[in-house]
């Protein structure tokens, strides 16, 4: 039986989150220089166009069909979606009072199709994540076949492994392997959407190369407010990506909501503090970055650790990922926006931490063990390190793979002049922002007004003619 | 005639324009630029690398005067426009040749 109020939250919760790539648009569109603004914002948006259509045809089936091989793909039973109509999501379920067994779906069952909208909003961001890393200087054709080639081969076989879950999706569908055979902890993503974004995102930065003039030539944010207002689009649709997974209007998305408020909160002032420590001033774009890396660190935790954990994740993660932006200075590859830094990094650091913080104590239904800190010993922190080094390891494969794939044939960059000229103008025949200073009514392309006091054009006689 | 260019701080411009209103000039041109002398640049930090701002900006302004007035603008620029710390600018003075008023086709003195 379909449960009201839970399908109402899923529902709210798809459009929340659905909000977050225009919101990750934004804060990375700040980062670069403004001539190439547009382009930047361009590779976030076509994500949604897409990856809906894939999702739609083959993803959703791929990530949450019924298992044909051995936890790492589902069937095509749910191809087309046709499916999907009528079809309801959800567990058998067990009366503690009475020991009464309800069958699938249970007696809080969704409509499949809200459960698809919901998940596509992740398949949609990200790839998106990913674009950061390669800012600048890449061709929007090249970036559009790499989003449908990694998501096909990459994200819909990742999100089995890791939000599939043993009938779920039918009274008999298995899942994927990390969720159900591994049992690590990933409550919205942590492992599927950051690892996996973060590690694709440092082969690509790897297969494209360097800007021009990086490192050499520093490259200065365009708009600093952007970069601010995208932050905080990300953190109020991030409470549909955490809170949202729990797939209930209950206890657990409370739980889920206030971690990632605290953890949020705490990685801002622990990356600031790093920066007031280093370089003497706390920074607008140290601020959004340490919201980023806290959202991010808190996703996997989100429903499996308590409030004073959620801080502690907060503030780790937020001083590791203020450090670990510099690493790309000392290896020396051009990860532009710092996706490795903020959601490899932050990804890791939440994954690994639940296998210290977690506790089945908030949420009875969690699938793995108590962590370090609560008596479980290390078991949960290996299964956790499994999940996230399988991840990464087959992402960053993947991209790779792929990345050089498509180097050799259509090419993945643009030509070093274009790169100088600015990809706003050489691949999308546009420019961000009109600077003229004349108040919109001069410039060129602008026509001389004609007033109706006069007959014509003043000339150099006028006030003379007499 | 004489063209006076000061380069000033943007924050000086309402006093300068105060300044050259008082002593009677009845217009003037503004632009804003970007330049360094001896206060040099600054220094911003994002997300730890440091990035040096060579280029801080100012306000051009230039002014058309007669011979006679143009010395009283200079003073007048100069005085408004002073704070006394490094980086207030620096003012010149060019001889100008012609000027012409486009609506009208005055040259000389009356274009002024």
């Amino acid at each position: 039986m379909v449960n009201a109020g839970n399908t109402a939250w899923v529902l709210a919760s798809a459009a929340l989150v659905m909000l977050m790539t225009p919101g990750l648009a934004f804060f990375y569109g700040g980062m670069v220089r403004s001539k190439n603004v547009l382009n930047m914002l361009m590779m976030n948006f076509i994500c949604l166009a897409v990856v809906g259509v894939l999702w739609a045809l083959f993803g959703y089936s791929w990530a949450f069909g019924d298992d044909v091989f051995g936890g790492l793909i589902g069937g095509n039973e749910f191809a087309g979606l046709g499916s999907t109509i009528g079809h309801l999501v959800g567990y058998e379920s067990t009366d503690p009072a009475t020991g009464a067994v309800t069958p699938w779906p249970g007696g809080d069952a969704l409509p499949t199709t809200a459960f698809v909208m919901f998940q596509l909003m992740f398949a949609v961001i990200t790839p998106a994540l990913v674009s950061g890393a390669i800012a600048d200087r890449t061709k929007f054709w090249a970036w559009t076949a790499f989003v449908a080639g990694w998501v096909t081969l990459c994200y819909f076989p990742v999100a089995h492994w890791v939000f599939s879950f043993d009938g779920f999706t039918g009274p008999d569908n298995t899942g994927g392997w990390i969720a159900n055979v591994l049992k690590a902890e990933d409550f919205a993503g942590g492992t599927a959407v950051h690892i996996n974004a973060g590690a694709a995102a440092l082969a690509l930065a790897i297969v494209l190369g360097r800007r021009k003039g990086w490192p050499r030539e520093r490259m200065r944010p365009h708009n600093l407010p952007f970069v601010l207002l995208g932050a905080s689009l990300l953190w109020f649709g991030w409470y549909g990506f955490n809170a949202g997974s729990a797939l209930a209007a209950g206890d657990l998305a409370g739980l889920a909501f206030t971690n990632t408020t605290l953890a949020t909160g705490t990685a801002v002032l622990g990356w600031l503090l790093v920066e007031q420590l280093r370089d003497g001033k706390p920074t607008t774009l140290g601020a959004a970055s340490g919201a980023v890396a806290g959202l991010v660190a808190i996703t996997p935790a989100c429903g499996f650790v308590s409030p004073l954990g959620a801080l502690a994740i907060g503030v780790i993660a937020g001083a590791v990922c203020a450090l670990a932006v510099g690493l790309k200075y000392r290896f020396g590859f051009d990860d532009s926006l710092d996706v490795v830094g903020v959601h490899l990094v932050g990804g890791l650091v939440g994954t690994l931490l639940i296998g210290f913080f977690g506790t089945n104590s908030v949420n009875p239904a969690a699938p793995g063990e108590n962590g370090l800190f609560y008596g479980g010993g290390l078991t949960q922190l290996g299964r956790q390190a499994l999940a996230a080094g399988a991840v990464m390891l087959y992402s960053f494969l993947i991209a790779l793979i792929l990345g050089y794939l498509i180097k050799a044939t259509i090419g993945f960059r643009v030509s070093d002049d274009a790169e100088v000229i600015g990809v706003d103008e050489t691949e999308h025949a546009e420019t961000g922002y009109d600077y003229s200073g004349l108040g919109g009514v001069g410039g060129l392309g602008s026509t001389r007004p004609r007033l109706a006091s006069s007959e014509g054009p003043a000339r150099a006689t006028a006030g003379k003619e007499n | 005639m004489k063209l006076v260019t000061a380069i000033v701080k943007p924050f000086v411009l309402e006093d300068v324009k105060s300044a050259l209103e008082q002593i009677g000039v009845l217009g003037m041109t503004v632009s804003e630029v970007q330049g360094y002398g001896r206060q040099k640049g600054h220094t911003e930090v994002y997300r730890g690398a440091e990035y040096a701002v060579d280029f801080v900006p100012k306000v051009r302004v230039e002014v058309l005067a007669d011979d006679t007035l143009a010395d009283k603008v200079v003073d007048a620029v100069v005085e408004a426009a002073r704070t006394g710390k490094i980086g207030d600018g620096k003012v010149w003075v060019t001889p100008v040749d012609t000027v012409v008023r486009v609506r009208t086709g005055e040259r000389g003195s009356d274009a002024v």
